[in-house]
C-alpha cells in the first residue's frame, strides 16, 4: 500500500488524524483510506474512538493534526453542512430523527442538499418548485422501496419500533444521494430478523450501487461477513488493518478485546 | 432443426377461420382479445407501487400477455404445458397465465407460503414445465429443489432485487421473456392470434389446488368452459358488479375465489382489479380504493371485526357507550329481518340515523363504506359475525361451493339471507341432498377430474354428480344447510351431537381469540383448545403493564387465562347446557399450515390436530392441571431445540 500517494480510485483518504478533548486523546495519529465501492468496518472496544473518527469525516469534531481529503479535496476546515453537500452522509449510533414528523417527512429531509427552486419560487410552487417536489417524491419512493418500509410511510416517526427507526434513518442518509456513507452501528438493539435485514440492505448498496460504506458495529458476526477490509482501534490508535481473516487472527486485536494475551479469539471469530 | 422446426408447426390456418375462431369468446384469451378492443384504454389493473396507483388499460393488458406468450414460445412452450406461479397478486401473475392459457397450456398457481418441500413435491406433480416467481424468497424455494425438479425447464423471476448474483441457466428475468416474445412475434407477428384462436371451450385453463387428505395432491382441473360458465351463472342471480367497479385483490393467486373474480369475472365484466404494494399494506390500501365488492374467507371477515372491536376498547368511554348503543340498534334490526317480522318504523329510523353517524363512518375506516356486496366464501361465518356486519348496513352473504365447481354453487339472495343457511344454487345448478345426507351438484362447471389422481375422480364424480363429502339439509325455503364437512360432527358419551363449529365460532367472536378447536368425541363434556391472538392480547397486557417475552410465555400468564375463563363462561351462558364448554388449554403456540394444523386458506385440520396433542387431549379428561408438552422445534436455519411449555388447563363450574 503506497502510503500518501492517492491511488485512482480512493475516495476518502485520512491521514495523520489527531483528536484531543483536553488533555484526553481520542483519535491518536491515524492514517487509513477507503476506496471505491469498499465497504471497510471499523471496530474496537468501547471508547477506543470509533465514533470520534466519524465525527471528524463528517465535520461535527475538528482535529487538531491531521487531513482528511475527500475525493481529492481536502476537507479537513470544511464545516458539516457542506461536506454534506459533497456528498459525505451518515446514521447516528442513536437514532437522530425528528420524532414528530412522518417518516416520509423525515427520508425526505435528506434531499434537503439537492433542492434547487428559490424561496419565491416555492411560494408560487406551480411550474419548476412543483416539477422539483415530484422528482424528490419519487427519489424517496425509490428509498422507501428498497428499504421495504410502505407500510409505514404516513406514521409519525416517534410511533414507531426502534428496529424501523433505525431504517428510517438510514433512509434519511440514502435520500441524500451519498457518495460515501457512513454507519454508526446501523444495527445495535436489533432483532435477529432485523439485523439480517439491514445485512441484505448494505450488501445491496454495495453490490448494486457501488457505495463505498465505513461501517462501526460491535456484531463481529456481521463485521467479519459483510466488510471487505477491516481497521480496529484501541485507545485512538490503529492497532490493525486487513481483510477479515487477518484481524481475527492479529494478537493486539485479541487482546485489545479479551484484555489477557492468552486466550483464544473467541468473540471476535465467534459468530463469523 | 429446421425440418424438426416444420414439423411441430401447426398448419397455418387461413386468417377467416382465425377470426371466426376468436368470435367464440370460449376462452379467457378469446375473452381478452374482445375486451382489449371493447374496453381499448379503460383501466384493467391498477398496481401501487412508489406510492403511486399505476394504470394498466385492457390494451396494455394484452399488449404483455402478447409479449409473455411470445417469450413461453421462444423457450418452446407447446400447448397442454404447464406454467406455475408462485407469488403476491401482481399484474404480472395475470399476464403469464393468461399467455400460457393463450398458447393453450394450463396455469396453476401456488400459495405462496408454501414450503420448499412441498412446493417441489407440487410443481413435480403438476408436472410444471415453466415456474414464474415473483421474487427472490419464491426463487429460493425453486432453486434450493432442483435436483427433484428435473420436469421444470426455465424459472422467470419478476422481481430479480437481491440476486444479484445469480447465474443460474435456468433463470429468466420477466422483462427478458417480454423482450424475447416481442422480438419472436416481429418474426411472426400473427402467431399470437392463431394461438389464441386454436383455443377450444373444453381445454384444461387451470389447475386449482385443494386440500387433499389422500397422499396424493389434488389438483382439480377446470376448463375455461367450466370458469366461463360459472361465472356467468353467478352473475345471473347476482347482477351487483359493473364495469364501472372497483376490486382490490389481495387473497392468494391460488384460491379458486382469486381465480373466479380476478379471471372470470374481471373478463366477463370489466371492473378494474386493484394490487396492494406488500401485503402489509393491503388494509389501507383497500380504503384507498374503497372496493365495490369483495370475495373473502372468514378468517377476513373475523380479522375486521377483531380490528374494530379492539379500537373500540381503547377509545374514550363516550364512543364507546355510543358505540354499543348504535351496535343494539342494529341487532334488534338484523334479528327481525331474519326472522321475517316486520322491523317498527321507529327502529328502521333510528338504525338510518346511526347508519349516518356510526356505521358508515366506521365501515370507512376499514375500507368498506362503498361496498354494495361482500361474499364470504370457504368455511361458513358465524352467525355473530353475521349479525354485526349485517347491523352496519353492509350485504355480506354466504356463497358456498367447492374448488370442483369453479368456486360456487349456493349464493344468498338479496333479501333473503338467512344466515344460517348457504344461500340457494345459482343458475343451471341442481343440488341434491342424498339418503346419506351428502351434497351433490350437477352444472356446467363441474370439474374434469383431478390431474393424475383418477381415485380422487371416481369418488367425487359420479354420472355426471359432483360429490362433495359435505353434509347437509335443504331449508324449508330451497336454500342449503351445511353441517361441517363429513365426520366433523362430534359426539359426546351421552350421545349428544355437537357441530363444533357453532361452538368455536362463538368462542371466536371476540378480538382476544384467534382460532378455537373444540373436542368431545366419546368423551363426557366439550373442552376446547384455544389460540390467543397475539397482537390484541398483548396489547391488552401493555395496557396492564403485564410483562410477557414471547407468545408462549403470554398464553400461560394467569391474567390471560382468567380473561380467557371469562370469555369461555360468557359464551357458556348463550349455549344449551350439553354443548357448553367445560375445560380449556391455552396453546403455547398458534396453530399454522407448516405445522399441517389449518389448511393454507386457515381452515383447522381436526384429525391432525387431535393426533398431534393427543397426549394433551388425554391430560384434559384425566382431570390434570396442568401438561407438560415436549415439543420439537425446527429453525429457519436447520437447527433443532427441544422445549417443554407447561400449558394450564382451565376448568369452569359444571364440569367434573
Amino acid at each position: 500500500m503506497g502510503a500518501g500517494v492517492p491511488l485512482a480510485d480512493v475516495v476518502l483518504s485520512v491521514r495523520g488524524l489527531t483528536l484531543r478533548f483536553a488533555g484526553v486523546v481520542a483519535v491518536s495519529d491515524l492514517s487509513f483510506q477507503v476506496h471505491a465501492g469498499e465497504l471497510l468496518g471499523i471496530i474496537g472496544p468501547n471508547g477506543a474512538g470509533k465514533t470520534s473518527v466519524l465525527n471528524c469525516i463528517n465535520g461535527f469534531y475538528r482535529p487538531q493534526g491531521g487531513r482528511i481529503v475527500y475525493l481529492g479535496r481536502d476537507i479537513t476546515r470544511l464545516p458539516p453542512h457542506t461536506r454534506a453537500y459533497l456528498g459525505i452522509s451518515r446514521t447516528f449510533q442513536n437514532i437522530a430523527l425528528y420524532p414528530h414528523m412522518t417518516v416520509l417527512q423525515n427520508i425526505l429531509s435528506g434531499r434537503l442538499v439537492h433542492m434547487r427552486s428559490s424561496l419565491l419560487g416555492c411560494g408560487v410552487y406551480w411550474g419548476l418548485a412543483q416539477r422539483e417536489v415530484l422528482q424528490h417524491r419519487q427519489r424517496v419512493e425509490e428509498v422507501i422501496d428498497f428499504l421495504e418500509i410502505e407500510a409505514y410511510r404516513d406514521h409519525r416517526v416517534a410511533e414507531l419500533p426502534y428496529g424501523i427507526q433505525k431504517k428510517v434513518e438510514l433512509g434519511r442518509a440514502l435520500a441524500m444521494e451519498p457518495k460515501l456513507l457512513l454507519l454508526d452501528e446501523p444495527m445495535a438493539g436489533m432483532t435477529v430478523d432485523e439485523k439480517a435485514d439491514m445485512a441484505r440492505y448494505i450488501l445491496e448498496l454495495r453490490e448494486v450501487h457501488g457505495l463505498p460504506m465505513i461501517l462501526i458495529e460491535h456484531d463481529m458476526g456481521v463485521v467479519m461477513d459483510l466488510c471487505d477490509r477491516i481497521l480496529a482501534m484501541d485507545y485512538g490508535r490503529k492497532i490493525a488493518e486487513g481483510a477479515p481473516q487477518e484481524i481475527q487472527n492479529h494478537p493486539d486485536v485479541i487482546r485489545a478485546y479479551l484484555g489477557e494475551e492468552h486466550g483464544v479469539a473467541e468473540e471476535v471469530a465467534g459468530g463469523a | 432443426m429446421s425440418a424438426q422446426t416444420v414439423l411441430e408447426r401447426p398448419p397455418v390456418p387461413s386468417p377467416e377461420a382465425v377470426r371466426e375462431s376468436l368470435l367464440a369468446l370460449d376462452t379467457f384469451p378469446k375473452r381478452l382479445v374482445h375486451n382489449a378492443e371493447r374496453f381499448g384504454d379503460r383501466v384493467a389493473f391498477r398496481e401501487k407501487e412508489f406510492g403511486i396507483w399505476r394504470e394498466i388499460t385492457w390494451r396494455e393488458y394484452l399488449d404483455h400477455v402478447r409479449a409473455c406468450a411470445g417469450g413461453l414460445l421462444a423457450l418452446g412452450m407447446r400447448r397442454g404445458d404447464v406454467v406455475a406461479l408462485i407469488g403476491d397478486n401482481r399484474p404480472e401473475l395475470y399476464y403469464v397465465a393468461m399467455a400460457a392459457q393463450a398458447l393453450g397450456g394450463v396455469s396453476c398457481g401456488m400459495y405462496q407460503d408454501t414450503l420448499a418441500d412441498q412446493l417441489a413435491e407440487l410443481l413435480d406433480f403438476a408436472d410444471a414445465r415453466f415456474v414464474f416467481c415473483e421474487d427472490q424468497e419464491q426463487t429460493d424455494k425453486v432453486l434450493s429443489m432442483e435436483d427433484r425438479l428435473g420436469k421444470v425447464e426455465r424459472v422467470v423471476v419478476d422481481d430479480w432485487r437481491g440476486m444479484w448474483r445469480y447465474r443460474h441457466p435456468k433463470l429468466l428475468r420477466f422483462s427478458d421473456l417480454e423482450a424475447m416474445g416481442r422480438e419472436y412475434l416481429r418474426r411472426e407477428p400473427d402467431r399470437f392470434l392463431q394461438e389464441v384462436a386454436q383455443g377450444r371451450g373444453d381445454d384444461v385453463a387451470i389447475f386449482c389446488l385443494t386440500s387433499g387428505t389422500t397422499s396424493l395432491p389434488k389438483l382439480a382441473m377446470l376448463s375455461h368452459r367450466n370458469l366461463l360458465a360459472q361465472g356467468e351463472n353467478f352473475l345471473a342471480v347476482e347482477p351487483h358488479v359493473t364495469e364501472k367497479d372497483e376490486f382490490v385483490s389481495f387473497l392468494p393467486f391460488a384460491w379458486i375465489g382469486e381465480q373466479m373474480i380476478s379471471f372470470t369475472l374481471h373478463q366477463l365484466v370489466g371492473f378494474t382489479v386493484n394490487f396492494p404494494e406488500e401485503p402489509e399494506t393491503a388494509q389501507r390500501d383497500l380504503r384507498e380504493i374503497g372496493p365495490h365488492f369483495m370475495f373473502a374467507p372468514a378468517r377476513i371477515y373475523e380479522g375486521i371485526h377483531s380490528a374494530v372491536a379492539v379500537r373500540m376498547l381503547d377509545s374514550g368511554p363516550l364512543r364507546r357507550r355510543v358505540y354499543e348503543a348504535a351496535l343494539g340498534v342494529a341487532g334488534r334490526v338484523v334479528d327481525a329481518e331474519a326472522a321475517g317480522k316486520p322491523v317498527p318504523g321507529w327502529l328502521r329510523l333510528v338504525w338510518k340515523l346511526c347508519a349516518w353517524t356510526v356505521y358508515r363512518p366506521l365501515l370507512d375506516k376499514v375500507g368498506l363504506a362503498r361496498m354494495r356486496v361482500a361474499w364470504n366464501g370457504g368455511a361458513s361465518l358465524g352467525p355473530d359475525y353475521f349479525r354485526f356486519f349485517r347491523g352496519l348496513g353492509l350485504n355480506l352473504k354466504q356463497i358456498y361451493g367447492q374448488t370442483e365447481v369453479a368456486g360456487i354453487s349456493c349464493v344468498h339472495r338479496d333479501g333473503q339471507v338467512r344466515f344460517w343457511t348457504m344461500g340457494a344454487p345459482i343458475a343451471n345448478t341442481e343440488i341434491r341432498i342424498t339418503d346419506r345426507q351428502e351434497i351433490i351438484t350437477r352444472s356446467p362447471s363441474v370439474f374434469l377430474g383431478y390431474y393424475k389422481n383418477p381415485e380422487a375422480t371416481r369418488e367425487a364424480l359420479r354420472d355426471g354428480w359432483l360429490y362433495s363429502g359435505d353434509t347437509g339439509v335443504l331449508d324449508p325455503s330451497g336454500d342449503i344447510i351445511l353441517f361441517d364437512r363429513s365426520g366433523d360432527i362430534i359426539t359426546l358419551q351421552d350421545g349428544t351431537r355437537v357441530p363444533p363449529r357453532v361452538v368455536e365460532d362463538m368462542l371466536k367472536f371476540t378480538p382476544y381469540v384467534q382460532q378455537a378447536m373444540v373436542l368431545a368425541d366419546g368423551r363426557p363434556y366439550l373442552a376446547a383448545i384455544l389460540n390467543i391472538d397475539f397482537q390484541n392480547v398483548g396489547k391488552w397486557a401493555e395496557d396492564r403493564g403485564i410483562a410477557y417475552t414471547s407468545y408462549m410465555d403470554l398464553s400461560q400468564k394467569p391474567e390471560v387465562l382468567d380473561l380467557l375463563e371469562e370469555l369461555v363462561r360468557e359464551t357458556n351462558s348463550r349455549l344449551q347446557p350439553g354443548w357448553r364448554v367445560r375445560a380449556f388449554v391455552s396453546l403455547y403456540k398458534e396453530f399454522h399450515p407448516d405445522d399441517d394444523e389449518l389448511t393454507r386458506t386457515r381452515k383447522l385440520r381436526r384429525r391432525h390436530i387431535l393426533e398431534r396433542y393427543r397426549d394433551l387431549v388425554e391430560a384434559v379428561y384425566a382431570g390434570a392441571d396442568r401438561f407438560q408438552a415436549t415439543v420439537t422445534v425446527r429453525y429457519e436455519d436447520g437447527r433443532v431445540a427441544t422445549l417443554h411449555p407447561v400449558m394450564h388447563i382451565r376448568r369452569l363450574e359444571g364440569g367434573p
